[in-house]
């Protein structure tokens, strides 16, 4: 320590400024070094992104040389191995369980969302919400195994002539796993609502039913709105609760007791089964991929267009 | 002549206070059925697994028949996928957040990377599945290895970790960073030594969040080939593989109803390292948080 200080003290000013800017120029390499990186890592988020528009649409784009555009849009009978491509029947099995799912998850979800934010304590919405957020953590393929087994028996007793593999049974599976999504963005947007306009209401002699009906969720509705469109993107999305609960016979019905076939599922059914790389049935699965990425993605863009165009400003 | 009705008034506010209490109790109860079916979906999964739940279980491969079938190559599998997507998936969100948060100027470009990963969020993840099929499977010849899952889980929960990251990163308050520069420190070296640290909570708290999503995947590991039953253990990252969630999907399918409480158990199994895995997210989150 002293011999080192020795030494700097006997530097002269012109040698300790090139030793200074030794040391700097390693630290200014780093300090340029360092955002490019970062950067490069933030542009593969980018990248991933211009990967699955990619690997789509070139695979999509060998399919459509195979099979007729005008025939996967317009008809309705799916089979692919007698080569019918009609996708409508696995677009009204997404649709069938979307709907049904949305029947069960918005309710419920909105009125969970208003017992949390206006009506409960402090300490039983601290109690609640990790509970509820339980049900989003839990794997989707625990779901499916649950309708499968529990939901579907128990619904065969009310409906007599249920399919075993039925599309009402996933769709109440799915709008269950979604309810936490919608009751957590709803409150959060009702949680944004300012208290003044509450007590506005309260003052002129609302009562809290009233207050949340008439002032808060309009003011909120802009986020509640987004929250229903980004829980359908989930819904179309979902995979592994239809796969296993919902059958895989694509019919172009909209009668939920029946076995239908969604596009995710019809995805799974041929990534497991021995389907040939290369073959037109290997590119059906692109084909249909990326029509469930073009329905999310509306719904995403959606959603941020809602919230972003109607937000109220306070 | 009395201006207000008293009688008039009170019976329109009791109807009306009538109408709030009915309507408290309906949102209380749509808040419970979210429980309700929680608690039906554990104690049905409890009571029809825990038979099968042993030593043999946790310890043996799967099998043609019921009362033989394990969950080990599934945990171990899982294991194998999470080596590879934890460091992917930290290093590449933390360095994104960390370049959104410290280094971009409010631009197109970090607006265009802030909506790009927002929409990847919302992307279905079969969709990842048939990237990973593509790109690791097809392009990059890999095989059904356990790279190439292990990449395309990184890939899903991307988002995730980028957002908590970002959240941990922003919380820093702007005063540590100025005392840092005030002592003569640079951009990075206050990134690594004064924010980071500080931030470490947040991001490790996401990350376990991140890989709890990961381990319970079960659509795309189904597209990019993880095998639904494999009798030898992966040596390296460059074996096939199989995985919890894989295992249980399998067992759903199997023919005979035996296979219901198979499923059962593998699942208390995936449920039990879930919960580990959050618990430890909230003991970080609630030790850490408090400081600063």
């Amino acid at each position: 320590m002293v011999s080192s200080k020795k030494n700097h003290d006997e530097l002269s000013v012109k040698e300790r400024i090139a030793k200074n800017k030794q040391s700097n120029s390693s630290t200014m390499f780093v300090e340029k070094l360092v955002p490019k990186l970062l950067l490069l890592c933030a542009t593969l988020s980018v990248l991933v992104t211009l990967g699955i528009l990619y690997t789509l649409l070139s695979e999509t784009f060998t399919f459509f040389n195979q099979v007729s555009v005008v025939e996967f849009f317009t008809t309705t009978y799916w089979n692919p191995w007698r080569d019918s491509y009609g996708i409508l029947s696995l677009i009204s099995g997404t649709l069938l369980i979307t709907i049904t799912a949305m029947i069960i998850a918005i309710p419920l979800g909105v009125a969970s969302a208003i017992f949390l934010s206006e009506y409960a304590s402090d300490k039983v919405r601290r109690m609640l919400k990790p509970i509820l957020e339980v049900l989003a953590g839990i794997p989707t393929v625990v779901y499916g195994f649950f309708a499968l087994t529990f939901v579907t028996p128990m619904l065969d007793k009310i409906i007599p002539d249920l399919s075993f593999f039925n599309a009402l049974s996933a769709g109440i599976v799915v709008g269950v796993m979604i309810v936490p999504m919608v009751a957590s963005l709803t409150e959060d947007a009702m949680g944004a609502v300012p208290n003044t306009l509450r007590e506005g209401a309260m003052a002129l002699g609302s009562t809290r039913l009233e207050t949340t009906i008439k002032v808060v969720i309009p003011a909120a509705l802009s986020g509640i709105v987004a929250s229903f469109a980004l829980a359908m993107s989930r819904a179309i999305g979902e995979t592994m609760i239809v796969a296993i609960a919902a059958g895989a016979t694509p019919k172009f019905t909209l009668d939920p007791t029946q076995s239908i076939q969604t596009m995710t599922g019809y995805i799974v059914q041929v990534s497991t089964g021995d389907v040939s790389f290369g073959s037109t049935i290997y590119y059906s699965i692109y084909a249909v991929g990326t029509t469930l990425f073009v329905f999310t993605l509306i719904m995403n863009l959606l959603a941020q267009y809602i919230s972003r165009r109607f937000r109220e400003e306070y | 002549m009395a201006l207000v009705n008293k009688e008039t008034v009170s019976n329109k506010m009791n109807s009306r206070i009538l109408k709030n209490k009915i309507a408290k109790v309906i949102f209380f109860i749509a808040t419970i059925i979210g429980l309700l079916f929680l608690g039906a979906l554990a104690y049905r999964i409890l009571t029809q697994g825990l038979g099968s739940l042993d030593m043999d279980f946790l310890t043996g491969f799967t099998s043609q028949s019921p009362d033989r079938a394990g969950i080990k190559a599934g945990v171990i599998g899982s294991l194998w996928l999470m080596s590879v997507t934890a460091p992917v998936t930290l290093v590449i969100g933390v360095a994104t957040a960390i370049y959104l948060e410290e280094y971009a100027k409010r631009g197109k470009f970090t607006r265009f990377i802030q909506i790009n990963l927002q929409n990847l969020a919302g992307v279905p993840s079969i969709v990842f599945g048939l990237l990973g099929l593509t790109i690791f499977v097809y392009i990059f010849k890999t095989g059904e290895i356990i790279l190439a899952g292990g990449l395309t889980l990184g890939l899903l929960v991307l988002p995730v970790i980028v957002v908590a990251a970002q959240e941990s990163i922003r919380s820093v308050p702007n005063e540590l960073r100025e005392a840092s520069y005030g002592m003569g420190a640079t951009k990075w070296q206050t990134v690594r030594r004064i924010v980071l640290p500080a931030a470490i909570p947040g991001i490790l708290t996401g990350g376990i969040l991140a890989l709890s999503r990961a381990i319970g995947e079960t659509a795309p590991l189904l597209l990019v080939g993880a095998a639904t039953a494999i009798f030898t253990l992966p040596s390296s990252i460059f074996d096939p593989y199989t995985a919890m969630p894989i295992q249980i999907y399998s067992w759903t399918k199997a023919p005979q109803p035996e296979f219901e409480y198979v499923a059962s158990a593998g699942i208390i199994v995936l449920l039990v390292i879930l919960l580990l895995l959050n618990s430890i997210a909230v003991f970080i989150r609630n030790k850490f948080s408090k400081r600063l």
